[in-house]
């Protein structure tokens, strides 16, 4: 039940935050942070209970299941269950959360009801997402996050808020409709090889099927991963989305919506179907190569600060795809700091340009330069996330990319070769970000208030987070470790079973 | 014909018998409250007939009417649209000073003559169902007299949908002359022996002529439009659906009893107005400026959306359309629900201009249109989108793989336009102060229990699955 509890505080908070945003602005927002925190609360309960051995992690059990019938005559389950992955997932999407309705607090001046509405029914779609058990209820969560995702890039974004709106929407929504038709082929598939019609995830395990077809289904699959991680060459609609989001937005969409995208390909592509998977490998490893130089060189390009840090995205993501089809225990852990490590830094450094805009009202890299003078404070903290994007040893981003470059060498030298030209283009751009903006003269002359108590709240506890899984993230790789190796267990199971 | 027989078309003689009533009220004494009173205590109680009747079915009536649940369902879906759409009107026409009392007559008529087609067994029914919902709506469509477009749409209506009715009864002749029959269900066993015979293929072929024309179904939707945008909003919600959706409930129990969708080449010939119906329907809606425009091409793409689940030939199929009919009556009757609410005494709300802010202004309706364009569009939580899942999934099963394919890539064609709308609606305006413009509380309350029954479908559509199960012939 604790599982829909964490969906229904959000709804539920939604409405109530859209109701209180009706009379007072501050009651909305305080509502809103209310109902985050309070999965925040749950989820660190549930961390911590199972973290301290009060409930051992199993090997074949969900730390948390919920399973209710919802259209028996689809055989649709609305099934929920939660292990080591999906915690860790909730935890940086309530952690997130938290960020970005804080980040929001004085950017955000009209329909401020609506506004936290739509972030955490958004917020709610994520949960589902890394909840559903039940692949039509995940396809349902996987479309519920466009919606008001949509809404908050249209209604609050900056000048190309439409442009970028339904281009989002037009690109997820073809590819998460090519996802459901794979869906659908997999459950009829499932039907004519059993003769049960069912959606639910660990029944279609196993599920034997052509080595054509399967190729095909898992094609469905991964371009609606692909798509929302981003791969190259399908990112076109990211560095839109990204700058025209609102502060909270793009801390959404970097930091959660690419996450959902990693964590399909982790948790349905290659289980159900690992041989498929497997002949893809090479392809996807290539496109992902390319993903990590190609975001790293544009991301240098950039003028504008906030695309800069959306090309950095494509470059991050790349590591991970890279990490998942190399899919082996070293590299599948790396993928997992980074994915946590990723939106935490990229989310503060949205957080980052987006107080600068609202100091600047620009988001110009020429416009600005030497504000260290002025902001000092704020141009620390930019550093820190700089360092940490570029992945500095002692930071959580190092970790994870350190451990994806051992993994996938196990696979291909060349690929970890160009990888690793990928870190070192990465200091380009974080030198050029921390230089133009806070180093030189300060030639505009600004004077700028620095950093307030509401921001430091924001980036103290991300700082202390990079930093701990910098130098300590065994927590962290116990808590998943189970998770993973039922996983890696299944697609071994099942690709033994579609070979006999 | 016995008592028996009378008793099974009382939803017949009460929606005919409402409609000569409230002419005669009208005569007595002219009210317009009066004569939407009337109108719906008529259709409520038809409704209520239904679980009468119900316990009778199935039973033929004469050769011509065959009441069996699935005529009882549509029957149904018509009255409650029908119900909803008298009370759009009555906010609309309050708005005008014309006469207004005579509308729901016509109205009574067009929904007597769309439960004849529902419930038709005999091309003689088939053909006399038609004339009388079209000959009302040639005059529905026009009603508004005194300006230009709403009789351009009148005249145009009339004169392609007399030619598609000569269309219907050429074909029906052809048939007749091969088969020597016109009764359905002795169609299907002749059908079945002549089915190599090219004159019953011309037969049919000409047949779908006539009821694409009704549909509104590539390449017979050049009046779609127009008379779309000429016909006052609430008539236009009726065609788009009650007309539309009894069209079709007809064309799938025919096909289906006769077993014409077996023969090749009248498969490929609806495959081939499936496709063109999605790719030129939500094409052409790319180009609109003007929603009601708009949602005509939309419903033009809707109704091969509907062809793809005929195509399927299951009775899974046959749920499958009537869930989405369900849907697609709810979201379109919502959608004009909101234009009509919108809509002035000089004209229509009809420009994307006229929605430009509309958030700003009237959250509510702005809130109801979102979830009704998004439903249309197919996006979850909304009844739409359970429905295009059941049409999917109902190729999918059939392995039509090629029609699905493009169902999906033209539905996202289309939801390019929906959110057009959606977006504009949302666009930040100067004037941004809420002023509340009276509309009537019955309007109102249509739009919330759509959007509500929209949003229960979406979420928990197991009563309505369950219903079209036990009703729908296995």
């Amino acid at each position: 039940m604790i599982l829909f509890y964490l969906l229904v505080i959000l709804i539920v908070g939604g409405l109530l935050a859209w109701a209180a945003g009706r009379w007072s602005a501050l009651a909305a927002r305080c509502v809103s942070l209310a109902a985050v925190c309070a999965d925040f609360v749950i989820g660190l309960t549930l961390w911590i209970r199972t973290a301290s051995g009060v409930e051992l992690l199993q090997q074949h059990a969900w730390l948390r299941e919920l399973d209710w019938s919802w259209i028996p005559s689809f055989g649709i389950h609305f099934h929920l269950a939660l292990d080591g992955l999906s915690l860790l997932l909730l935890m940086l999407t309530f952690l997130l959360g938290i960020m970005s309705v804080l980040a929001s607090w004085t950017e955000i001046q009209k329909a401020v009801g609506f506004f936290h509405l739509n972030l955490l029914w958004v917020l709610a779609g994520i949960v589902g997402v890394f909840l559903a058990m039940d692949l039509f209820l995940f396809y349902f969560a996987w479309e519920l996050m466009l919606v008001p995702m949509f809404f908050l890039i249209a209604i609050w974004g900056h000048e190309r808020r439409v442009y970028a709106a339904v281009k989002f929407f037009l690109f997820t929504q073809l590819s998460g409709l090519l996802m459901l038709i794979a869906i659908l082929a997999l459950y009829i598939a499932h039907h004519t090889a059993t003769g049960v019609f069912t959606f639910e995830y660990e029944d279609l395990l196993g599920t034997p099927l052509s080595t054509h077809a399967a190729l095909w289904i898992m094609l469905g699959f991964f371009v609606a991963f692909a798509v929302k991680l981003p791969m190259f060459p399908l990112h076109t609609w990211l560095p839109d989305a990204h700058t025209q989001a609102p502060t909270a937005g793009s801390v959404i969409l970097a930091g959660l919506l690419l996450k959902t995208g990693a964590y399909g390909l982790i948790r349905f592509v290659i289980p159900l179907f690992p041989a498929a998977a497997q002949s893809f490998a090479p392809i996807a490893m290539a496109l992902a190569v390319i993903g990590i130089l190609y975001g790293a060189i544009l991301a240098f390009a950039q003028t504008d600060l906030k695309r800069l840090a959306a090309y950095t995205s494509v470059s991050h993501l790349g590591f991970v795809l890279l990490a998942i089809f190399a899919w082996n225990k070293l590299a599948l852990q790396g993928a997992l700091i980074t994915i946590v490590c990723h939106g935490v830094s990229t989310g503060a450094l949205f957080i980052l340009v987006g107080a600068l805009q609202e100091r600047l009202h620009t988001r110009e890299i020429a416009r600005m330069s030497g504000l260290w003078k002025t902001v000092p404070k704020l141009g620390g903290v930019g550093l820190f996330f700089a360092l940490a994007s570029m992945g500095l040893p002692g930071l959580g981003d190092f970790v994870g990319e350190f451990m994806i470059l051992l993994g996938v060498y196990q696979k291909s030298r060349t690929l970890t070769a160009l990888a690793a030209v990928g870190i070192l283009a990465s200091t380009f751009y974080a030198l050029k970000f921390v230089q133009g903006v806070f180093h030189g003269p300060n030639k505009h002359h600004w004077k700028l208030p620095d950093l307030g108590v509401r921001e430091a709240i924001i980036f103290a506890p991300m700082i202390v987070i990079l930093l701990w899984l910098g130098l300590y993230p065994q927590p962290v790789f116990n808590t998943f470790n189970p998770a993973m190796d039922k996983l890696q267990q299944q697609a071994g199971h099942t690709l033994h079973v579609s070979r006999r | 014909m016995n008592t028996a027989d009378l008793f099974a078309l009382l939803p017949f003689l009460l929606v005919g018998g409402t409609s000569v009533f409230v002419m005669l009220a009208i005569a007595a004494w002219r009210r317009h409250w009066l004569s939407l009173c009337l109108t719906l205590t008529g259709l409520a109680a038809a409704f209520g007939s239904l679980w009468l009747v119900a316990p009778l079915a199935p039973r033929k009536v004469t050769s011509l009417l065959i009441l069996d649940r699935y005529a009882l369902f549509y029957i149904g879906l018509i009255l409650v649209a029908t119900f909803a759409i008298a009370i759009l009107c009555y906010g609309y026409l309050q708005r005008h000073s014309e006469t207004r009392e005579e509308l729901y007559v016509l109205l009574l008529v067009a929904t007597l003559g769309s439960m004849v087609l529902v419930a038709s067994s005999d091309f003689v029914s088939f053909f006399l169902g038609l004339e009388i919902l079209s000959v009302a709506l040639y005059s529905l469509s026009a009603y508004l007299r005194m300006r230009s477009r709403p009789l351009e749409a009148g005249i145009k209506y009339l004169v392609l949908a007399g030619s598609s009715s000569a269309f219907l009864l050429f074909g029906m002749a052809l048939i007749y002359a091969q088969t020597g029959t016109m009764e359905l269900f002795r169609l299907a066993a002749s059908l079945a022996a002549a089915h190599n015979s090219q004159l019953v293929l011309a037969g049919l072929t000409f047949i779908i002529t006539g009821i694409g024309f009704k549909l509104g179904v590539v390449p017979f939707h050049l009046w779609a439009p127009d008379v779309y945008e000429g016909a006052p909003a609430p008539i236009t919600a009726f065609i788009a659906t009650v007309s539309k959706g009894a069209m079709f409930a007809l064309l799938l129990r025919y096909f289906y009893t006769a077993g014409a969708q077996y023969f090749r080449p009248i498969f490929v010939l609806l495959a081939i107005i499936a496709i063109a119906s999605m790719v030129i329907g939500n094409l052409l809606a790319l180009l609109q400026n003007n929603v009601k425009r708009m949602l005509a091409y939309s419903s033009i793409a809707h109704m091969g959306y509907l062809l793809v689940a005929f195509e399927a030939t299951s009775t899974a199929a046959s749920e499958a359309v009537a869930f989405y009919l369900v849907a697609y009556f709810i979201a379109t009757i919502g959608a004009f629900g909101v234009i009509t609410v919108l809509s002035d005494k000089e004209r229509d709300a009809e420009t994307l201009e006229d929605y430009k802010g509309l958030f700003w202004r009237r959250p509510m309706l702005a809130g109801i249109f979102t979830l009704m364009l998004l439903s249309l569009a197919g996006i979850p939580v909304t009844a739409g989108f359970l429905a295009k899942f059941y049409i999917v999934s109902t190729g999918a099963a059939a392995g039509i793989w090629a029609l699905i394919l493009i169902l999906v890539i033209t539905s996202v064609i289309g939801l390019f336009y929906y959110l057009r709308i959606v977006v504009t609606m949302y666009a930040r305006e100067q004037d941004e102060t809420p002023h509340v413009e009276p509309h009537g509380i019955a309007g109102s309350f249509v739009l919330v229990t759509l959007t509500i029954l929209l949003v229960w479908l979406g979420v928990y559509p197991v009563p309505l699955l369950n219903a079209i199960k036990t009703v729908l012939p296995r």
